[in-house]
């Protein structure tokens, strides 16, 4: 399993190759991962149902108890079908629309990569793991939806679109960390299994509202629900995959995934109902203001998540049969709508419905395509949706709290949405012929194939539930979100009752508003003065305050001259430092004066580079007298036989003066020298600094507080590590992560100095004329040592 | 102003600069057992480059780098620094646990500290090169 998600994201990385290779079939070849994936997760199937699960560890950082696992149940398998199913056709629909464009390997390794952070987060077992690809899915997103970079609408999309995301991952974070921490294992298979009940725990609050922070962000839940119109801002593909069909369900699938230990308390149904309730409404009641189609399907998505955290709020197992079953439905019909509506965009050139008008004659088979899966939307028999429909309806009546308030919520949120599939479904393709701004023709087969598939698909598996094993796998992911088991039985009648009659009613009145939608859109244009007080706006404020308070402290404390950063930096070393020694170990400190001639000699060396670096007038007077200090110490460090340090040391020391004279050369004379008074101020904090020092060199050296780790490293190295050069061991391999981390961290800091001296460099091309502002600018070169 | 054109460093640089290098290289391999390893190493060719950098300018060290960007050899470095991370992870062991193989004909002593130690040395050759030719370029444009 974590071959699979691993094989993922290095065919992401090396999918700029396929496509030199392949072309434009690249689309196709790649499509054979999640093709693969698909039926290898199919043949895992019948294993899953027997067993209930499947686990795989792997260590990760054993002192800390985290481990890689992947974990295959009944939930993940859904998920994991759902991401490879459709994943697979979106990438063949990819390939054809955008044949051609110039940035389709860009496009390729963003998806591929996306399509391997969601599989490995449905299939992540470790809280960990489960974050790190959660964060991916973030990043890819943002990656994907700013895929069109020189459109500003589009980074404004993207980046709103991660901040959301990204702040709600952090608290989700913080959630994870309160549940490992509470229940002792970081492995959702471990906590199933666990006696003590988390509900119980004292912590149990905080943590389900971090959680719940997380989830909500991701999944667009009222009021974070604003970055998802905005996603529309990706090409078509990704809307259909990312944001209808997958990501946007990744916040559910944790809910569900947490609903065996964390569900069913007062303040869980309280919030995930009325949230989703709340969700639910606003996005089918948002929709229908819009023309735009994928704004329209966006908004239908909103509430479809709304839905599906409603029924996980209810609890009931009438609502969890109708979470799996309504999850499966929106997938596929929604997958199918966002495909068509890329065809309409790609074969017409517009989004907005109302320009369009009797495309069937152009695109009969987009037009049955979209009928069939708008029908599914609807919720009209024999459709798939349908059941899903009236399973949701009969679970709200159902519910054991604020029934009233979400069976009305349903009802209206049920009207509306028949409104939205009616435009859908007939606006385009019925009606007068109108002029669009290219000459509309059918498809091409690789943009028809996913649609067709996923609408038939909810054509049969409405005629026949029990058809391809839905039955049987939507039981056993019902049966994981309860966390007992579950028999799921789906059938497209079930008498007479009070959901049909809600069915039949919201069908009546929803092509009611349709048929009045132009006259309904103008009057709710009237509101739009209040809608400008949305969350959106409260986000805006956020993000300007955020900016506003950034600005006013770097005002404030950087003010671009590193002395001054310099200065308040020791001083604060000094009197926490000074401090912390004075007090605790004055007394303890001994001086035991044992020094060599030669040493002395060093010493005074040093000095004397040190004075005469204070005094010089020119700066490269005062760069050659520190690197005398630094070339004294490099002797200091060979005496006490370190002769790696000293190598180091050496060629460190010649690199910055090498570097430095670089620098010198760009920089004007000494303009004004320091005041007298600055002079006194300076040289009293060198010289305690120097102090400080020396009592931190004597502190180490009288106090032992532990048993040095050295001599475990010096007996180890040669028999375990294979080498004798202590040192380098330490850097490759005992502490082989930190040096990793530094690797990054030197690679970051000269990316940046090059990017900074390259950018001042074009802006210097550009106005060269600027004598004296260039010379001040070079004055405060940032320089990184 | 950077490029000297003086003869005995136009000369110096030529010959010392492959020494420099094979020195470099021959710290790189010993450094696990002998004073050296990846980051000296790595230090010790930025100074050979950087020599000849002083030597002949930026545009005659491009064509001795033969089309390396330093920015592809600190990629470079990175990816061999996160390679060595795996094998352990195919063996059951943790991340980064240290994997050793013999090489049987040369009795080389092959193994992921040496792969992760030659990531280091990219890094830091990419680093610096990346810092002193950018720098160098920008003076050269300027009056």
């Amino acid at each position: 399993m974590q071959f699979a998600v691993l094989m993922g994201f290095v065919l992401a990385a090396s999918s700029p190759m396929l496509n030199r290779w392949f072309g434009e079939r690249t689309s196709l070849v790649l499509a054979l991962f999640p093709a693969l994936m698909a039926i290898w997760l199919f043949s895992q199937a019948p294993i899953v149902m027997s067993e209930g699960s499947l686990l795989l560890e792997w260590s990760w950082v054993p002192s800390l108890g985290i481990s890689l696992s992947f974990l295959l149940d009944g939930l993940s398998l859904l998920f994991g079908l759902l991401i490879t199913v459709i994943g697979t056709f979106v990438l063949i629909y990819a390939g054809g629309y955008l044949k051609g464009h110039t940035d389709i390997a860009r496009f390729h390794l963003a998806l591929v990569a996306f399509m391997a952070s969601m599989l490995g987060l449905v299939l992540a077992d470790g809280l960990l793991t489960l974050f790190v690809f959660w964060e991916l899915t973030s990043i890819t997103s943002y990656l994907l939806i700013g895929f069109n970079h020189t459109d500003m609408e589009a980074r404004k999309s993207a980046r709103q679109g991660l901040f959301v995301t990204v702040a709600g991952g952090l608290a989700l974070m913080a959630g994870l960390v309160l549940l490992g921490g509470a229940s002792g294992s970081w492995s959702f298979y471990e906590i199933g299994q666990m006696e003590s009940d988390l509900r119980e725990h004292s912590l149990y609050t905080p943590m389900l509202i971090c959680l719940l922070l997380g989830a909500f962000t991701k999944s667009a839940q009222f009021p974070f629900h604003f970055w998802l119109p905005s996603a529309m801002a990706a090409p078509t593909p990704v809307s259909a995959y990312l944001h209808s069909a997958t990501m946007v369900k990744a916040g559910i699938y944790l809910l569900a995934r947490l609903h065996p230990e964390l569900g069913g308390t007062a303040l869980w149904i309280g919030i995930l109902s009325v949230v989703g309730a709340i969700t639910m409404l606003t996005g089918a009641f948002l929709a229908i203001h819009h023309t735009n189609i994928k704004k329209l399907l966006a908004y239908s998505t909103i509430m479809a998540l709304g839905t599906l955290t409603m029924l996980l709020g209810i609890g009931s197992e009438y609502a969890m049969t109708a979470f799996v079953t309504f999850l499966l439905a929106h997938s596929m019909y929604k997958g199918a709508l966002f495909m068509v509506a890329g065809i309409l965009d790609h074969e017409t050139g517009t989004k907005d419905v109302t320009a369009m008008g009797g495309l069937r004659s152009a695109m009969p088979i987009t037009a049955v395509i979209a009928f069939v899966a708008a029908l599914s939307l609807a919720g009209v028999p024999p459709l798939f949706g349908f059941i899903g429909k009236e399973l949701m309806l009969e679970a709200a009546l159902g519910a054991e709290r604020f029934d009233m308030l979400l069976v009305l919520f349903a009802f209206l949120a049920a009207i509306l949405t028949i409104a939205v599939a009616a435009i859908i479904a007939f606006r385009p393709f019925y009606g007068r012929q109108i002029e669009t701004p290219k000459t509309p023709h059918e498809a091409p087969f690789s943009m028809l194939i996913g649609p067709a598939v996923l609408a038939l698909g909810s054509l049969v598996l409405g005629l026949a539930p029990a058809m391809l094993g839905a039955d049987a796998l939507l039981t056993s992911a019902a049966t994981a979100v309860v966390g007992e088991p579950l028999q799921v039985s789906l059938s497209l009648w079930y008498g007479i009752n009070m959901a049909l009659i809600m069915s039949i009613a919201s069908l009546g009145l929803g092509f009611l508003l349709f048929k009045r939608w132009d006259g309904v859109r103008s009057k709710l244009a009237m509101l739009a003065p209040a809608m400008r007080h949305g969350p959106e706006a409260g986000y805006e404020g956020l993000m300007n305050g955020i900016v506003r308070f950034s600005e006013w402290q770097t005002r404030l404390l950087q003010n671009g001259y590193m002395r001054n950063y310099i200065l308040v930096m020791l001083v604060v070393l000094i009197a926490l430092i000074g401090n912390s020694i004075l007090v605790r170990h004055a007394p303890q400190l001994a001086l035991t004066l044992d020094v060599r001639f030669h040493e002395v000699i060093v010493a005074g060396t040093m000095v004397m580079g040190a004075l005469f670096a204070t005094i010089s007038r020119s700066r490269l007077g005062a760069l050659v007298s520190v690197g005398i200090m630094g070339f004294s110490i490099a002797l200091i460090f060979i005496l006490f036989s370190a002769p790696d340090l000293g190598i180091t040391q050496l060629l460190v020391e010649t690199m910055t003066v090498i570097l430095l004279v670089l620098v010198l050369f760009r920089l004007p004379r000494f303009s004004n020298l320091s005041t007298t008074l600055e002079r006194i101020r300076d040289g009293a904090v060198a010289a305690m600094m120097g102090i400080l020092i020396f009592l931190l060199i004597m502190t180490a050296w009288s106090i032992n507080q532990f048993e040095p780790i050295s001599m475990y490293m010096v007996e180890n190295s040669a028999p375990l590590a294979y080498g004798r050069n202590i040192v380098n061991v330490i850097l490759v391999d005992y502490r082989a992560l930190d040096t990793l981390g530094e690797m990054f961290v030197l690679a970051l800091a000269a990316i940046g100095v090059i990017a900074m001296l390259k950018l001042r460099h074009g802006e210097n091309e550009s106005k060269s004329v600027e004598g004296e502002n260039g010379e001040k600018a070079s004055v405060k070169e940032p320089y990184d040592g | 102003m950077v490029k000297s054109g003086t003869i005995i460093l136009n000369t110096a640089a030529r010959f010392l600069m492959p020494l420099q290098l094979m020195f470099s290289i021959f710290l790189l391999l010993r450094g696990h057992d002998e004073p050296g390893g990846g980051f000296i190493a790595g230090l010790v060719a930025a100074g050979a480059f950087t020599l000849y950098l002083f030597a002949f300018g930026v545009s005659a060290t491009k064509e001795v780098l033969r089309m390396v960007d330093p920015r592809d050899l600190i990629g470079a470095g990175l990816l061999l620094g996160m390679i060595s991370v795996v094998p352990a992870w195919f063996m059951g062991q943790p991340f980064l646990t240290a994997q050793w193989w013999t090489i049987p004909v040369i009795d080389f002593k092959a193994s992921t500290p040496l792969i992760f130690d030659v990531g280091v040395y990219f890094a830091v050759l990419g680093s610096v090169m990346g810092m002193v030719m950018a720098l160098m370029e920008v003076d050269k444009d300027e009056p």
